[in-house]
């Protein structure tokens, strides 16, 4: 059996979903559990297509939940196992991922975003943001992922499961349906080839011995008896999240630091945002540009930096405010106020953003 | 000079006296199923999952490594588990509303699929854990929460046959069966034959157990065990409903 599909360097011209698939196998990804969805789908027939020359294992669920629940299952077995899904099914997963944040259980799901609210669109979106970052009945101790080419997809999922296995907090690639379906070159690689270490996991559950004798059993639980005792745990999750979250965190930014107007977008919207920044400051017109790579944690120190030097922040989506919260939220008390570019499940040109930047500097 | 264990070996000393109300079913299933694991000597490959009603008070009821779920969800992170580690014995303990209600999808797939699981569903004709609602096992015309008139089957049916139902949709090698507390000798051997079928990779195993919860039936000894006996098995038949043939061709 061949160990990996790739060796060495090399590019490749495929939609995002075939990179994520690729990325999950070079990851060294153990099991997928699915459930049909658009975008998302192609993650599942590219790893289907792999997973028995490879060693891997898939299994098709009755729905999301039992997709979530059966990825938390996989990785108490301790393999890196991992899901794909999009709005409603995005929807119905928060469920077994707000388990898995309870327990520290490091899923990984890919996050192929479409329209929204409701069945919507099956194309595209920047809408499932507050879900991905803060969804189900938690404080969204989770690492979010937004990627914005190709080879983003595919970095960033090798990155995601050695984020999720070494902090133990759920980890998301979210890209959208553009990202998914759309052809693009990029370099794939053998991580371990360019010194990436991955990161093994660990069984919590299953492991040698007979519990009670040869060691302690694991057992695990997400229910307690007091408020106290929740209390405790969750301060516990909070400063271990504050701990890691300036290593964590990343960010892209461009002529930020000495211009009045920045703009901020993520994903697929960063791609127009800074062509339109490169244009017009090639054109002589001082404008900056700030992406947060990571939606949770945000790059609260980098962005408040930016937000006490710049006069005002224009944030372009493609959903109402749903970054522009999560920016709010994050330089709180900086001098920038907020100029909106919000195009609820569309996309957003170069131009669009340029013209947006004119018609605001005057 | 030899001393009875009143307690299964599989079992966690430190952890009991166990949390469940006096007179409640679920301790006796918890007994078979530790008799049931001594006896398989399979301490060191199970591993428990248990439902959010009261199952979820038996977390940490074994020495057995243990996961405790969402309501509803324990057949999902077995399967899981065991379809990423085939090697241990996945055992998903839950309860009547759990398993017919709000995850029945995941029963029905389960079984579909032939899950090579062990399911062990405790029926106590209600939803036990939230204070006595009406589940999809409440008896016909029997008083609960939110049927204070009594169940009325014209508006919300019949009780669910489970083992039935999964019966119907398994395929050929799983187990099926019904047990009552009321038979514990009985109910260790649906419980430990369903767990030989795990682990002879036969198939799916089920094994329903009518149980009881004096709490919320607010019955005494005596009504309790006469609604167990005789008022359940009037729709809930115990027996093996589904028994895998035995393979004619191994001895030829
Ligand atoms: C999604 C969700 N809905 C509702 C609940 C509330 N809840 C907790 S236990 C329970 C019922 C348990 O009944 P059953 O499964 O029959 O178990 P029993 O307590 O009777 O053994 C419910 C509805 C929950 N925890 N999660
Ligand atoms: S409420 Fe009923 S099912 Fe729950 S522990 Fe008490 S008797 Fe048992
Ligand atoms: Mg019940």
């Amino acid at each position: 059996m061949p160990e990996k599909p790739i060796k060495g360097d090399k590019r490749y011209f495929m939609t995002g979903n075939e990179v994520v698939a690729y990325a999950a196998v070079m990851a060294n990804a153990d099991i997928m559990y699915g459930y049909p969805i658009t975008p998302q789908n192609e993650i599942m027939h590219y790893w289907t297509r792999m997973a028995p020359k490879y060693g891997k294992e898939f299994l098709q669920t009755e729905d999301e939940l039992s997709a979530g629940f059966t990825t938390v299952g996989g990785v108490l077995a301790g393999r890196k196992a991992f899901t794909a899904t999009a709005g409603p099914g995005n929807t119905l997963m928060q469920e077994p991922i707000s388990m898995a944040e309870a327990m520290r259980l490091p899923i990984v799901v890919a996050v192929q975003q479409r329209g929204g609210p409701s069945t919507a669109t099956v194309i595209y979106s920047q809408q499932e943001v507050t879900l991905t970052t803060f969804g189900g009945n938690g404080e969204g101790f989770r690492i979010v992922y937004s990627t914005a080419t190709h080879q983003e997809l595919y970095d960033y999922t090798i990155k995601a499961f050695n984020t999720a296995w070494k902090y133990r907090f759920p980890t998301f690639i979210l890209g959208d349906g553009y990202q998914a379906k759309m052809r693009e070159s990029l370099t794939m690689y053998d991580p371990e080839s360019r010194g990436i270490e991955l990161v093994s996991p660990e069984a919590y559950v299953g492991m040698p011995g007979t519990p009670g004798i040869d060691r302690p059993p694991g057992q695990y639980r997400n229910t307690y008896n007091v408020e106290e005792e929740l209390y405790e745990v969750l301060q516990q999750y909070q400063k271990e999240y504050d701990a890691i979250a300036p290593e964590v965190a990343e960010f892209e930014s461009l002529g930020a630091e000495d211009s009045d107007l920045v703009v901020v977008s993520h994903g697929v919207v960063s791609r127009a945002a800074k062509e339109a920044v490169m244009e017009l400051r090639e054109a002589g017109v001082k404008v900056g540009y700030f992406r947060p790579i990571t939606l949770r944690p945000m790059p609260e120190k980098q962005l408040r930096e930016v937000a006490n030097k710049a006069k005002t922040l224009l944030i372009a989506e493609s959903a109402i405010g749903q970054l522009a919260r999560l920016v709010k939220d994050s330089i709180y008390g900086c001098g920038a106020g907020i100029i909106p570019l919000f195009k609820p499940g569309a996309g957003i040109t170069a131009e669009e953003i340029s013209a947006k930047i004119k018609s605001v500097l005057g | 000079m030899s001393v009875q264990l009143a307690m299964p070996k599989s079992w966690r000393v430190d952890t009991k006296p166990h949390k469940f109300c006096p007179g409640c079913g679920h301790g006796l299933v918890l007994k078979a199923l530790g008799e049931a694991i001594d006896e398989l000597g399979i301490q060191d490959k199970a591993v428990y999952g248990c439902d959010i009603g009261c199952s979820l008070l038996s977390w940490d009821f074994f020495n057995i490594d243990a996961i405790q779920t969402h309501h509803g969800r324990t057949t999902p992170v077995i399967t899981g588990i065991k379809r990423a580690n085939p090697e241990v014995i996945g055992i998903a303990y839950m309860g009547d509303g759990g398993g017919y209600a709000i995850g029945s999808q995941h029963l029905v797939n389960a079984a579909a699929r032939n899950e090579k699981i062990t399911l062990i569903l405790v029926n106590n004709t209600q939803y036990g854990m939230t204070g006595g609602q009406m589940a999809p096992t409440t008896m016909p015309g029997q008083k609960t929460e939110t049927s204070p008139y009594g169940r009325d089957p014209e508006k919300t049916g019949y009780p669910t046959q489970g083992p039935e139902m999964v019966a119907a949709i398994t395929q050929e090698g799983a187990y099926v069966a019904r047990g009552t507390v009321a038979n514990p000798k009985q109910m260790k051997g649906f419980i430990k034959k369903a767990l030989e079928n795990q682990i002879n990779g036969r198939g799916f195993s089920f094994v329903e157990i009518l149980s009881t919860c004096p709490t919320n039936w607010r019955t005494n000894a005596e009504d309790t065990w006469k609604f167990l006996e005789k008022d359940m098995t009037k729709y809930f038949k115990v027996g093996e409903i589904k028994v895998p043939e035995s393979r004619h061709e191994e001895g030829k």
